[in-house]
């Protein structure tokens, strides 16, 4: 008898959860509000139980994310009793940091990027969890489960420490910190299954709906109360769906009728395509996740 | 949220028959064989890669692969690797068929990057070797199916590869067969089995080739499809313990994933390492209670007492324990360019649990060119040897052969913090020998116990004052095999050393292990029964018939 291969990554995501809690005087979750945050806390939840999660979640507001994902942030935190912390990059908006002025890369530097490596700063933390799969993007593919972050917050990508077995080694020094991501092994087609299997609760947006939407250079982008329009855009209805989530003007959406799980599921065994495909970041510059992951982002 | 009136059945868990089990596998070989090439034909072929990466990897700049599509690029991500046309570090790779579902490691075939290939073989179950048929087996093909077979992996598939560039010739693939079949002795009983394909081409990755009609066994496909892996639920059941979860007074539960074998409510189990032993009360998760748990699901273990249980212990089937010890022997590949010191105090992490653990000595360093034995008295970056461990405080294992989880351990600097070895635990002392007086941490590199392991007695020493007997004496001694000296210099160490010494000065101190020659066939019956040496009927047993 063996157990199904979403149950033995559960079970995997669930005991790298537990070492995290068992190593780090300072463990946070970084939660980004979107599925794969989502299925993060949900095991989170699972692995302590009957007990209540063991430390923070921490989100990264950009103030660019859609309206819609901090409703659910706050009502969802409050309903499983979690605590939840919230970073902002200031200054950087204080300064009128912006996609429109400094172009996507440069914003996302400082408004996730940097704000991620402050505000694990600021706190304190030395183990931050995130919700990155190997299979989002070729640099993650390399990333190590417990992957070491120096005093700056940066990856060496060329010298990783050697991960064997399911033995992870969390010994950091003062100011260093380690990202872990126990869901490394999961693919997005075990996302969804895993959200069906389990009936996580997940921000709307995922859904397909009509809504006013913006084409920019082939790009669909949901118009929301903190998208600007730019000269000459007018909004049209279309009925579309997230796959991944991110800032308003830089993440596009997909036209789709999938309005439940179900119907997700049966999508990406047609889809053929990767769901970054879709964030105007990544695809600023050759190698570009991996630069940014180098300097900290998640 | 679950509270549990009625206990979930374990078939939540397991598998329906509509669903796909797991294997993991990895690439091995030498540099440029093709084992990036490899794993992107596969990617493409069984859809694993997505139209746009495909895209991408088409629209860049590099390829060196003299065809329309690079494959390679779909696996080396890191700029550097593209830069160079090599792979540095393991990259994770997932697809699928309606059989199964497949993670797979596509590990670095230079050799500055071994480490990262044992990291990618660590939970490989079954490894591709991949070989150049133009240029046949290499010593990084030698060390690799070395490496894989040492961390446990039980399959080698030998992927004969670019056969386009040796006209599919049969006769250049029998004679790798026979070439690499004759390294098989080293290769710990691992089942081996050859393919010969084209990676570049696709001969007989997915779709079987035209282009091999003398060749009649499975693609790499169907074999990594059918290959049959010991479940881990059929073994011991091992529980290493990673957290105690204690929300209220009223519960106390242990925290873990099950290594190995298989729990249910009412089991008798004992804690290791304090042996105090208890039942299963309650299994609990999320989900609900359940009545039986298999590897390797996380699950909260109650147990029946209030025995003292902490992070690091394991819990077992009573009569099913796994040896305490101090000491054992296991093979390490060494895994930083710091070198290893003898005797110096490492950090040694086995699942959970850590303690503090000292090589006392290097048995043999493996040459992976000719898998000769070498003498050497230090480890370099990417070595592999047979070491001697001691721990400070005992550890509860299972050989490596018997157990991939229990049986493997890691070393790490307790200062830099990096990871040194990784470790397999080849043989461990029984738990008698290391109790006692011998539960002090030694600091000498090797211990007397280890010594008279070796040399099949006891140290002595003989007192005389007859020259001549003492000559005899030394003889005598000397044909049954014991390590045997003779100085008037009173030299305690050599008992460490743990030799026999015959010798005109007397030791004080020593009363133990101090005899007077008087006789040689007195003094030799005397070593006998005192337990220095053994018995002559009970070592020639069989001879002089
Ligand atoms: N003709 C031919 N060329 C091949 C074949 N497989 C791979 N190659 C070529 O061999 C070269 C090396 O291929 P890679 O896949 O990068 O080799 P690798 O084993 O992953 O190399 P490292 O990871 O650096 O050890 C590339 O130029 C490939 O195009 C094959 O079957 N036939
Ligand atoms: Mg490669």
């Amino acid at each position: 008898m063996s157990l199904s291969h979403l149950r033995s990554i559960e079970a995997e995501a669930i005991h790298i959860l537990r070492e995290t809690a068992a190593q780090f005087a300072k463990p946070v979750l970084l939660y980004s509000i979107g599925k794969d945050s989502s299925v993060l806390l949900h095991l989170a939840r699972k692995a302590f139980y009957p007990g209540l999660i063991p430390f923070p979640l921490l989100h990264i507001d950009t103030t660019y994310e859609y309206p819609e994902m901090i409703e659910f942030r706050d009502s969802f935190t409050r309903e499983i009793g979690a605590q939840l912390l919230v970073y902002t990059n200031d200054a950087a908006i204080a300064d009128g940091a912006n996609p429109y002025s400094l172009g996507t890369s440069k914003c996302c530097g400082l408004l996730r990027t940097k704000a991620v490596v402050d505000g694990l700063k600021h706190y304190g933390f030395d183990a931050a969890l995130g919700g990155a799969r190997r299979d989002e993007e070729k640099s993650r593919a390399k990333e190590r489960v417990f992957s070491f972050r120096d005093s700056n917050g940066h990856w060496d990508p060329k010298n990783q420490r050697p991960e064997l077995w399911n033995i992870y080694n969390g010994r950091v020094d003062k100011g260093e910190s380690i990202r872990v991501f126990p869901l490394s092994n999961w693919t997005e087609f075990d996302i969804w299954a895993y959200i069906e299997l389990e009936n996580i609760s997940l921000v709307p947006l995922y859904f397909a709906k009509e809504r006013p939407v913006l084409e920019r250079g082939g790009t669909l982008i949901p118009y929301e109360s903190n998208v600007r329009l730019l000269p000459g855009e007018e909004p049209k209805m279309v009925k579309i769906r997230m796959r991944s989530l991110g800032c308003t003007p830089c993440s596009g959406a997909i036209r789709s009728d999938a309005d439940t799980v179900t119907k997700i599921i049966e999508e990406l065994f047609v889809f053929r395509r990767s769901e970054r495909e879709n964030r105007v970041i990544d695809h600023d510059q050759d190698g570009s996740m991996e630069l940014k992951k180098r300097e900290g982002y998640f | 949220m679950a509270t549990a009136i009625m206990p979930l059945p374990l078939t939540h868990f397991t598998q329906n028959t509509s669903e796909r089990t797991l294997l993991r596998f990895s690439t091995a070989g030498s540099v440029d064989d093709g084992k990036s090439t490899l794993i992107g034909r596969l990617l493409v072929e069984t859809k694993g890669a997505f139209d746009d990466q495909i895209e991408a990897v088409r629209s860049s700049k590099v390829n060196r692969s003299g065809r329309e599509l690079d494959f390679s690029l779909l696996t080396d991500g890191l700029t550097a690797e593209r830069e160079q046309g090599i792979t540095i570090d393991v990259a994770y790779r997932y697809f699928s068929t309606p059989k199964r579902k497949f993670i797979v490691a596509d590990t670095p075939g230079h050799e500055q990057y071994t480490r990262n290939m044992a990291t990618g073989a660590s939970t490989a179950d079954v490894a591709v070797i991949l070989i150049d048929a133009r240029k046949g087996v290499l010593e990084q093909s030698r060390r690799h199916a070395y490496i894989s077979a040492l961390l446990g992996i039980r399959h080698l598939a030998i992927a004969i590869n670019k056969m386009d560039l040796v006209d599919f010739s049969p006769a250049v693939y029998d004679a790798i067969v026979a070439e690499f079949t004759a390294l098989s002795p080293h290769l710990r009983g691992a089942n081996i089995h050859f393919i010969p394909l084209s990676a570049l081409d696709g001969d007989n990755v997915v779709a079987r080739s035209e282009r091999t009609p003398w060749y009649h066994g499975p693609t790499l496909l169907e074999f990594l499809e059918n290959v049959e892996v010991t479940p881990a639920a059929s073994q011991a059941f091992r529980f290493p313990v990673q957290l105690v979860i204690r929300p209220h007074l009223d519960f106390r539960g242990f925290a873990g994933q099950i290594a190995t074998g298989r729990v249910r409510v009412g089991d008798r189990v004992t804690i290791l390492p304090s042996a105090r032993t208890s039942r299963i009360e309650r299994i609990v998760t999320f989900d609900g209670d359940l009545e039986e748990a298999i590897a390797p699901m996380s699950v909260t273990l109650v147990l029946a007492d209030e025995v003292d249980v902490s992070r690091g212990n394991q819990i077992v089937h009573t009569g099913w324990e796994s040896t305490v010890t101090r000491e054992f022997a296991a093979m390490t590949v060494w895994m930083s360019a710091e070198p290893l010191v003898i005797g110096h105090t490492y950090l040694l992490r086995h699942g959970p649990h850590q303690v503090q653990a000292r090589v006392v000595n290097i048995d043999h360093r493996v040459d992976v060119a000719n898998y000769a034995p070498l003498s050497v008295d230090t480890l370099q970056i990417n070595d592999i040897a047979r070491v001697r461990v001691e721990t400070a405080q005992p550890l509860h294992g299972d050989l490596y052969q018997n157990n991939r989880f229990t049986g493997a351990f890691i070393l790490v600097d307790p200062l830099s913090n990096l990871t040194l070895a990784a470790g397999m635990i080849e043989e461990m002392a029984s738990a008698r020998r290391t109790g006692g007086a011998r539960e002090q941490f030694r600091s000498g590199p090797v211990t007397l116990a280890e010594r008279i392991t070796a040399h099949g007695h006891r140290p002595a020493w003989i007192h005389h004052s007859n020259p001549a007997a003492a000559i005899q004496l030394e003889r005598r001694l000397f044909e049954r095999g014991v390590h045997v000296l003779r100085t008037d210099t009173a030299l305690p160490e050599l008992l460490e050393a743990g030799c026999i010494v015959i010798s005109q000065a007397k030791l004080e101190g020593h009363t133990h292990s101090a005899l007077t020659l008087r006789e040689v066939d007195e003094t030799m019956q005397e070593l006998e029964t005192r337990g220095v040496i053994t018995p002559q009927d009970v070592q020639d047993q069989g001879e002089g018939i």
